[in-house]
């Protein structure tokens, strides 16, 4: 199908005013064609459509109006997404699909003052946080008794902060929805944890750790907080080894290092392939014994419904007991936000199936501003997707890069048999293998940062590469590594190393010593062995780098609210490096917060306990309940997941691995319709007051829904492709992103402006003092 | 394939719980345990049945919050996976299912197929930890070389997932491998060492009061255990113990 617009279209401009008559033509695949009379208001867009059919050919004029040029590019590219004869596009359908781009203004409302202030300390990069922490306010012993603050998620950051605010004396409220905090989902990191350490004396350094984060974010974090978070990393790896983190050894008894995406050096620290669980069961140790000393009071199986602000400043939440369904108040000095991110908005991720966006969107809807939604990660070595019954998605660790190679079959022909199960990938000679990072990117190979090694995978796969069933998977192969550490086993041990059963032995060895689980894990899921025949592998969403707007102390735009670990957004740009994730959660909540919360809290010394009889406690309350009250008592249809799931499928195809213009507007009108059907729709069985999992799911859903619609405002305002945030308009002839310095240089926060349909669009500018731009090359 | 599902209904700790039976359509090999009851939950949900409650969150294995008992065995009939790991090719087209919660004094039912595991929260609590404070002035990681063998046997304790599947196949509902993995651990550290005495005395008195039964050597936890911890780490507990009792 196609469509032409001819020169006749000027001709029919009217008399006196910016309106054009024109006809153009459908063209069917069955050689029909139908004629559409369309009325164009160039300015204000304005459409109406009359049509008619008509029977023989036409010619093809080239058009010419430059005016008209991007109506005519929207136009095309509506009809060219209609493939299939079964759906033509009716004038009707083409109307409406018109209306759905008329509706959504292509300009954000801007605020113009810049009024973030994000409060970045004076003075040369490497010596801001030693100043900082030198002048900052405190809070001395004594009056850190009479505080309280409250810590929401219990994952690395939230665990960690929790137990440093606790030891240094304030009283803590811990909350997490899990049965206990030691289930959050940093548990299930596998690979390991960055820190500058230089201990393989390979050349790495603050500076260097530093550097490759600011680079691996595509110059899209601020500066002053990346270099904070390398300053602390050490004293991380530190920190974890004195709790009994028992981290990887080498046979001297010192730690084991190995090497990640995007960076040359090797600095990530590790745990088999089980480093989250590892230091998250040391952060909740560190908890235990403070709550042990009463100073942690723990809320498990507990949700935050919303946060209570008393004259501007944060003073409590309203939680939900989620086994009896009651309603709580509880009140504090400060308010942190350590609920992770948001990568269920696509349903299908490697998140829990409970992660949820729900506390870092509640306080955004009582002013705290939210930033980059759009940046999300799509890590590049999943388990690829089975059927439509897929709840989940089982990420298979970057560490495996390290050994594994990925590739495809050179020959489509060959791909295409692997695919019909009719050719084993073991049986495809190495000429016939595509190692396609390898032949792209000869510096860093296979480990390229995990935006650009998801990217070159869907493009292999677009083009007719994918090597299963769906045609939406590459393979990832150890048998290279298996040969090449059993020859070094057997020269080690003495043994003939040109005996090729006991090289695979003695290497396969080696390889399930290095990633046991992870080998174990694939095997269960997939049912094939993982040492034999090559893995498949395809990019899923992991992680969100975009979350709630903080200042340099880690405060949100509300003030007494502040936001750590995923759930903000500073730290990793527009991508983030792998093994930083555990990093940052881990800075933030041992090192960071335990010292700007005090320059908050000093304030607060002589406020005394905050009672929650007030009457900001009594509406958000009585908010709360309205809402459940009208969620459970809906006589709808559906269930949350019908809902959930659709939002994945809206969220995946048009604001996933590459986004575009038309997609986006789409996105934002479908989500729009989706949320309204929702709240109509839905049907929640059981009460409010008991264990009720569907409930607490909708809730957090319907978060989801609104969420979902900044994300598509957020990538369809940001016209450049920068690290995760791939815009397909914005590309050189290979493929690779064009980042746009000169306009996009800026951190997007929005504010809630009562409607989620028309959020406030803040810009704060992004300077790097000490660094250089460049454009990013793995090449 | 077609299954004939027998599952543990209970609306609350209070009432009395039963087995209800469900026939169920349309599984594939490829589904997992947690999938399959997700097909159940979205079936009932549209006939107006209220859904099964049952915990699970990261399924992938380590977050150690799903816990069934299905055919009599904890996390069904597969070794060294939970729940959310077993896949329904492990079972065949008109097989029956019995899917109880994990059972044990000590984990109380909410719901269904949801217990309250807090029990063993409480038992870290009382000593799972070493007493060192988040200062960032610790010595530097590398100045405690520890033993590579060490190190990976305090790792292999260290992979215990709390879920509680030794607590559910033990006949005593003991807890003894679930305490002895922490005592273990931090038994193998040089950083252990300081509290290791407190730390053995006050967590088994802990296991106690929370109602847990004892060990006698059967074995079954181990076997059963998803991250395939060793009972060698009770007998090292035990060792603890009487170490720190003379």
């Amino acid at each position: 199908m196609g469509l032409y617009l001819t020169e006749k279209h000027v001709k029919y401009k009217k008399k006196g005013s910016e309106e054009y008559v024109s006809p153009f033509f459908i063209y069917h695949n069955d050689n029909k064609r139908t004629k559409v009379f369309c009325s164009l208001k160039i300015n204000n867009k304005h459409w109406d459509f009359t049509n008619k059919k008509v029977k023989s050919g036409d010619k093809e004029y080239k058009f010419k109006n430059k005016k008209i040029h991007s109506v005519k590019t929207e136009l095309e590219d509506i009809i060219s997404s209609y493939k299939t004869n079964d759906e033509l596009l009716t004038p009707e359908k083409l109307k409406g699909e018109l209306e759905s781009l008329k509706t959504k203004d292509d300009s954000p409302l801007v605020k113009s003052k810049n009024i973030l202030n994000s409060k970045i300390p004076k003075g040369s990069l490497a010596l801001k946080w030693g100043n900082h922490k030198s002048n900052i306010n405190l809070v001395s012993p004594s009056n850190k008794r009479n505080i309280d603050v409250i810590v929401v998620g219990t994952g690395l950051a939230g665990a960690s902060a929790s137990a440093t605010l606790a030891e240094l004396g304030y009283n803590v409220k811990a909350f997490c929805f899990q049965d206990s905090p030691r289930r959050a989902h940093s548990i299930a990191a596998q690979g390991g944890i960055n820190a500058s350490k230089n201990y393989q004396g390979d050349g790495d350094s603050n500076y260097r750790l530093f550097y490759d984060t600011i680079k691996g974010g595509d110059y899209r974090s601020r500066e002053a907080n990346v270099h904070r978070l390398a300053e602390v990393s050490g004293n991380i790896i530190d920190q974890c080894v004195a709790q009994g983190v028992p981290f990887a050894r080498d046979y001297g008894g010192l730690l084991d290092n190995r090497s990640f995406g995007g960076v040359q050096v090797s600095r990530t620290f590790y745990a088999k392939g089980q480093t989250g669980q590892q230091l998250l069961l040391g952060a909740y140790s560190a908890m235990n014994r403070q709550i042990a000393r009463g100073k942690i009071e723990m809320f498990s199986r507990h949700e935050m419904m919303d946060i209570v602000k008393v004259n501007g400043k944060a003073r409590g939440i309203i939680a939900r007991d989620l086994v009896t369904g009651k309603l709580e108040r509880h009140s504090a000095h400060a308010v942190v936000i350590a609920s992770g991110g948001y990568g269920n908005v696509f349903f299908l991720s490697t998140n829990a199936m409970g992660s949820n966006v729900s506390a870092a969107w509640k306080i955004h809807k009582e002013g705290a501003y939210f930033a980059n939604p759009c940046f999300t990660q799509i890590h590049p070595t999943c388990i690829p997707v089975s059927g439509d019954y897929q709840s989940k998605l089982t990420l298979m660790s970057e560490s495996l890069r390290n050994d594994g190679r990925i590739w495809v079959p050179k020959e489509k022909s060959d791909a295409e048999l692997v695919r019909n199960g009719k050719l084993s990938p073991v049986s495809i000679p190495e000429d016939k293998r595509d190692y396609y990072l390898e032949r792209k990117y000869p510096a860093f190979g296979n480990l390229v940062p995990r935006d650009i090694a998801s990217r070159a995978a869907k493009e292999r796969c677009d083009n007719g590469y994918g090597v299963n069933q769906t045609g939406e998977a590459v393979f990832l192969d150890f048998s290279h590594a298996i040969i090449r550490y059993g020859e070094e086993k057997a020269k080690i041990s003495g043994q003939n190393s040109s005996d090729s059963e006991l090289v695979y032995k003695l290497g396969r060895d080696v390889v399930k010593q290095k990633y046991g689980n992870l080998f174990q894990m694939y095997e269960k899921i997939v049912d094939e062995d993982p040492y034999k025949v090559p893995m498949k592998i395809y990019p899923a969403v992991h992680y969100t780098m975009g979350g709630v707007w903080v200042d340099y102390n880690l405060m949100t735009s509300i003030p007494g609210c502040f936001a750590i670990g995923e759930a903000n957004f500073s730290d990793h740009g527009a991508n983030r490096l792998g093994a930083s994730a555990l990093m940052q959660g881990l800075a933030d909540g041992y090192f960071v917060l335990p010292y700007t919360i005090g320059d908050y809290l000093s304030d607060e010394i002589s406020t005394g306990k905050i009672s929650t009889d007030s009457v900001e406690f009594e509406k958000s309350e009585k908010k709360i309940e309205d809402q459940i009250d009208k969620l459970i008592n809906n006589d709808g249809v559906n269930s949350v997941d019908y809902y959930h799931k659709k939002l994945g499928k809206i969220m995946w195809e048009k604001c996933g691995m590459s986004r575009n213009e038309v997609d986006l507007k789409k996105a934002i009108k479908e989500i729009q319709n989706l949320r309204k059907d929702f709240h109509k729709n839905v049907k929640i069985p059981g009460t409010k007051s008991e264990f009720n999992e569907q409930l607490a799911k909708a809730t957090r859903v319907s978060d989801f829904l609104e969420l979902g619609e900044l994300f598509a405002i957020d990538a369809l305002q940001r016209r450049e492709s920068c690290g995760g945030h791939f815009r397909e308009e914005f590309q050189t002839s290979d493929g690779e992103a064009i980042r746009d310095d000169e306009n996009f240089k800026f951190v997007s926060a929005w504010e809630f402006n009562n409607d989620p349909t028309k959020p406030i669009l803040h810009k704060e500018d992004l300077k790097y003092e000490e660094i250089e731009i460049k454009t990013r090359s793995y090449k | 394939m077609k299954l004939d599902l027998k599952i543990w209904r209970q609306s609350n700790s209070e009432s009395e719980g039963s087995l209800h039976n469900y026939e169920i359509d349309e599984i594939t090999p490829d589904m997992s345990f947690l999938e399959m009851m997700d097909v159940l939950n979205e079936k009932l949900i549209v006939e107006g049945v209220d859904p099964v409650a049952f915990d699970h969150d990261c399924r992938e294995g380590i977050c150690g919050s799903c816990s069934l008992f299905i055919n009599g065995r904890a996390h069904g009939p597969d070794t060294g996976i939970t729940t959310c790991q077993l896949h329904m090719r492990k079972f065949k087209d008109g097989d029956s299912i019995t899917i109880e919660p994990f059972r044990a004094s000590s984990f109380p039912i909410i719901k269904d197929l949801v217990v309250d595991r807090s029990s063993f929260d409480r038992i870290q609590h009382s000593g799972g930890y070493i007493s060192i404070n988040t200062s960032g002035n610790t010595q530097d990681a590398n100045t405690i070389p520890i033993r590579k063998s060490d190190a990976d046997n305090a790792f292999d304790a260290a992979t215990c997932i709390g879920c509680g599947a030794c607590v559910a196949t033990c006949k005593n509902a003991s807890a003894m491998l679930f305490v002895s993995a922490k005592v273990s651990q931090l038994s193998y550290l040089p950083q252990g060492q300081v509290e290791a005495k407190d730390r053995v005395l006050n967590m088994v008195k802990q296991m106690d009061e929370e109602g847990f039964g004892n060990c006698t050597n059967t074995g079954a936890c181990e076997v059963e255990c998803p991250k395939g911890i060793s009972i060698e780490n009770i007998a090292r507990m035990n060792k603890e113990f009487l170490k720190a009792k003379l």
